[in-house]
């Protein structure tokens, strides 16, 4: 693999699950890829496959009615239909992942240090007490204070923001070259979202780790990413570099959530532009765009054909026209709500 | 009609506190008592949405359940309208219950599962009317379309419904009785982006339309300083600063409240960096608060006075009530 090869390229990626309500589908078919050292934000509400989408890539969706198609290929190895043998070489070596909530990887039984250093111990011939000096040297460096204490510690000693930290530690124990994170600072408070948010943009810097980061929150991924996905009803409906999808949003549904965020500064709005509506059930998508239902500028194109991204760079999956487009971005910077 | 007079607030709370002992220990020496709300006293106006804001554990949601006196307080008073309800009981209170609702963070967990959505909310007026089966289905028709919904939902359960909806569902039913208060307790916390944006824009114009007075609890400092006419900063039990909004938020006097709203990450690429004060550390444990002034052990500011002694909430001056010894965090 050549050292500018993109680290992991994701094709046609397709998620779903049977039910007694027919096929459902979590994730639509989605591509994207993911640059050495890269921060790429994948922006989505509820329901939009953005967690779906990290499981697939990291062989977790294991419930015996799901079926996963496309392809995932991690430094030139495809990872769909690899073995588990295989695959376990892979995660949590190469690949780590963190969650929502730290309680789900840490188990309350066994100390910080040993759950660590099994982590280590799985993945490279280590004794146990280098192990556990592994451990301690991985929670100094994820900023843990006092890491000779809390390696004998078990998990419920710790607060959430520390356990996460703890998790982060044993993600980076192989250093792996792609961090999952899904949610990771959803359950923490603001100011310690602030301290694991430095973290990760650490990790790039001094780990070298690409990381895919999966939120919910805008904020987020202005502060750490480099690139951004928004997705909706399974699919990628805009994608590109954080700055130019931050200044000029392509698509009606990016501009709906930066409408529902209220602002931190300035005036502030009478009303926020809200988004109409709730978003689609997986089991019953409409047939042409997702979001066409609850958008302000679909025409009949939208209701019945599945709008397609194209190109490179920053761009959006809708047929909108870019006069149009540019109408709104103006429209934006002057602080006017939106409105057909 | 005459201007309603102003100078009588609709609540106020004198040195609430309310304080919880956890271990039951036989050695009093391991039984502890945590200070969820210490002291706080606060003016609730007509027509205002008094915002909280603090972290997890600060004590927000426990000051809520005082202030409509869903649990008993410790100590201080509790006045609503002037009348002393502080050691009300409930059998005193019920009439005050059509006053003052409340409104909380999940409406899952607040909607009875197995009765349907028209039931639900047709309870308030059992209780606090005498009204006909066709007055009261025509009254829950009416409060379900005031909050967006159709009619024809009330024959459905609470699970048939979105998140957005239910909590839509929470809010009709605190608004059956035209309360002059309600106390929303995180109300758009489990929600996602799009759709908190219309609740919040729904909590908006019920205020406008029927005259109600909010305290508005939440995490999520964006979405208080959108509603909230006055803000109030609490940590570890404590008020640290309150006053009208947009000051708050623009030159916080208090040291935790610049760092919290600098610690919100702004979804805009384009703006100044503002030097971000990262917090080190974590809150510390309420049942062992630090001496002195309890935000001292993480504040860039704090000096040797500021672990001994604690600094009372007073007046700057600006509408504001700071309690800090040298204020001007921001």
């Amino acid at each position: 693999m050549s050292a500018d090869a993109p680290l992991l390229i994701v094709e046609d990626l397709t998620v779903s699950f049977r039910s007694d309500e027919g096929l459902v589908r979590a994730v639509g078919g989605v591509s994207f890829t993911v640059e050495q050292r890269e921060i790429v934000g994948v922006v989505g509400e509820s329901g939009s496959g953005k967690s779906q989408t990290l499981l697939a890539i990291m062989g977790l969706v294991d419930s015996p009615n799901a079926i996963v198609s496309g392809s995932i290929r991690f430094m030139g190895q495809e990872l769909i239909g690899l073995n588990r043998r295989a695959l376990d070489a892979i995660r949590g070596r190469q690949i780590a992942m963190i969650f929502q909530d730290p309680m789900s990887a840490l188990t309350p039984v066994h100390t910080i240090g040993n759950q660590i250093g099994e982590q280590v111990r799985a993945h490279e011939k280590v004794s146990a007490k280098a192990a556990r000096a592994r451990a301690v040297e991985l929670l100094d460096a994820v900023g843990i204070a006092n890491p000779e204490r809390v390696v004998d510690g078990y998990p419920h000693q710790l607060s959430g923001g520390m356990r996460q930290r703890a998790v982060i530690a044993m993600a980076l124990s192989c250093n792996p070259a792609l961090l999952v994170a899904d949610e990771p600072t959803t359950a923490l408070d603001v100011t310690v979202q602030a301290q694991i948010l430095e973290l990760i943009g650490r990790l790039r810097d001094e780990f070298g780790s690409a990381v895919i980061l999966v939120t919910h929150d805008l904020g987020v991924v202005a502060e750490v990413a480099d690139r951004v996905l928004v997705m909706y009803g399974g699919r990628f409906v805009e994608q590109g570099g954080k700055n130019s999808v931050f200044r000029t949003p392509l698509h009606p549904y990016t501009w709906g959530l930066f409408g529902s965020i209220p602002p931190m500064e300035g005036e502030r709005p009478a009303r926020l532009a809200a988004i109409p509506g709730a978003p689609p059930s997986l089991s019953n998508l409409p047939k042409g765009c997702a979001f066409g239902p609850r958008c302000a500028f679909r025409h009949d194109a939208c209701l019945v054909q599945l709008p397609v991204m194209h190109g490179d760079g920053h761009r959006a999956a809708c047929v909108l026209p870019e006069t149009r487009r540019n109408q709104f971005t103006v429209r934006k910077a002057a602080g006017g709500e939106m409105q057909r | 009609m005459n201007a309603l007079p102003r100078e009588r607030p609709l609540l106020r709370a004198g040195d609430l506190s309310k304080h919880y002992h956890v271990g039951r220990s036989v050695f009093p020496a391991q039984r502890r008592t945590v200070h969820a709300v210490d002291t706080v006293s606060l003016d609730i106006w007509p027509g205002e949405t008094l915002g909280i804001v603090g972290e997890s554990g600060c004590g927000k949601s426990t000051l809520a359940r005082c202030l409509v006196r869903l649990t008993n307080i410790t100590s201080g008073s509790l006045e609503f309208e002037g009348r002393d309800i502080a050691d009300a009981s409930q059998r005193q209170l019920r009439p005050l219950r059509r006053q003052m609702q409340m409104v909380f963070q999940d409406p899952s967990a607040s909607l009875n599962p197995r009765r349907r959505v028209g039931d639900l909310l047709a309870d308030p007026f059992r209780i606090h009317e005498r009204l006909s089966a066709s007055e009261m289905a025509d009254r829950v028709a009416e409060l379900l379309r005031r909050v967006e919904l159709s009619p024809e939902h009330a024959s459905r359960y609470p699970h048939e419904f979105s998140g957005g909806q239910r909590q839509r569902i929470g809010i009709a039913r605190a608004l059956a009785l035209r309360p002059r208060l309600i106390v929303a307790d995180e109300p758009v916390s489990a929600l996602d982006v799009s759709i908190q944006a219309q609740i919040v824009n729904l909590l908006a114009d019920l205020r406008e339309e029927f005259n109600l007075t909010y305290v508005f609890i939440a995490h999520d400092l964006s979405v208080v300083r959108q509603i909230s006419t006055r803000v109030a900063v609490m940590y570890l039990g404590s008020i640290v600063e309150s006053g009208p909004t947009d000051l708050v938020f623009a030159t916080p006097a208090h040291h935790y409240t610049a760092a919290l709203r600098s610690a919100v990450p702004i979804p805009c690429v384009d703006r100044a960096r503002r030097s971000r004060q990262v917090l080190k550390g974590d809150l510390p444990s309420p049942m062992n608060p630090p001496s002195g002034c309890r935000f001292h052990t993480r504040c860039p500011a704090s000096t040797s006075i500021c672990r001994n002694e604690r600094p009372l909430l007073q007046s700057i001056g600006d509408g504001r009530l700071v309690a800090c010894h040298h204020p001007g965090g921001g």
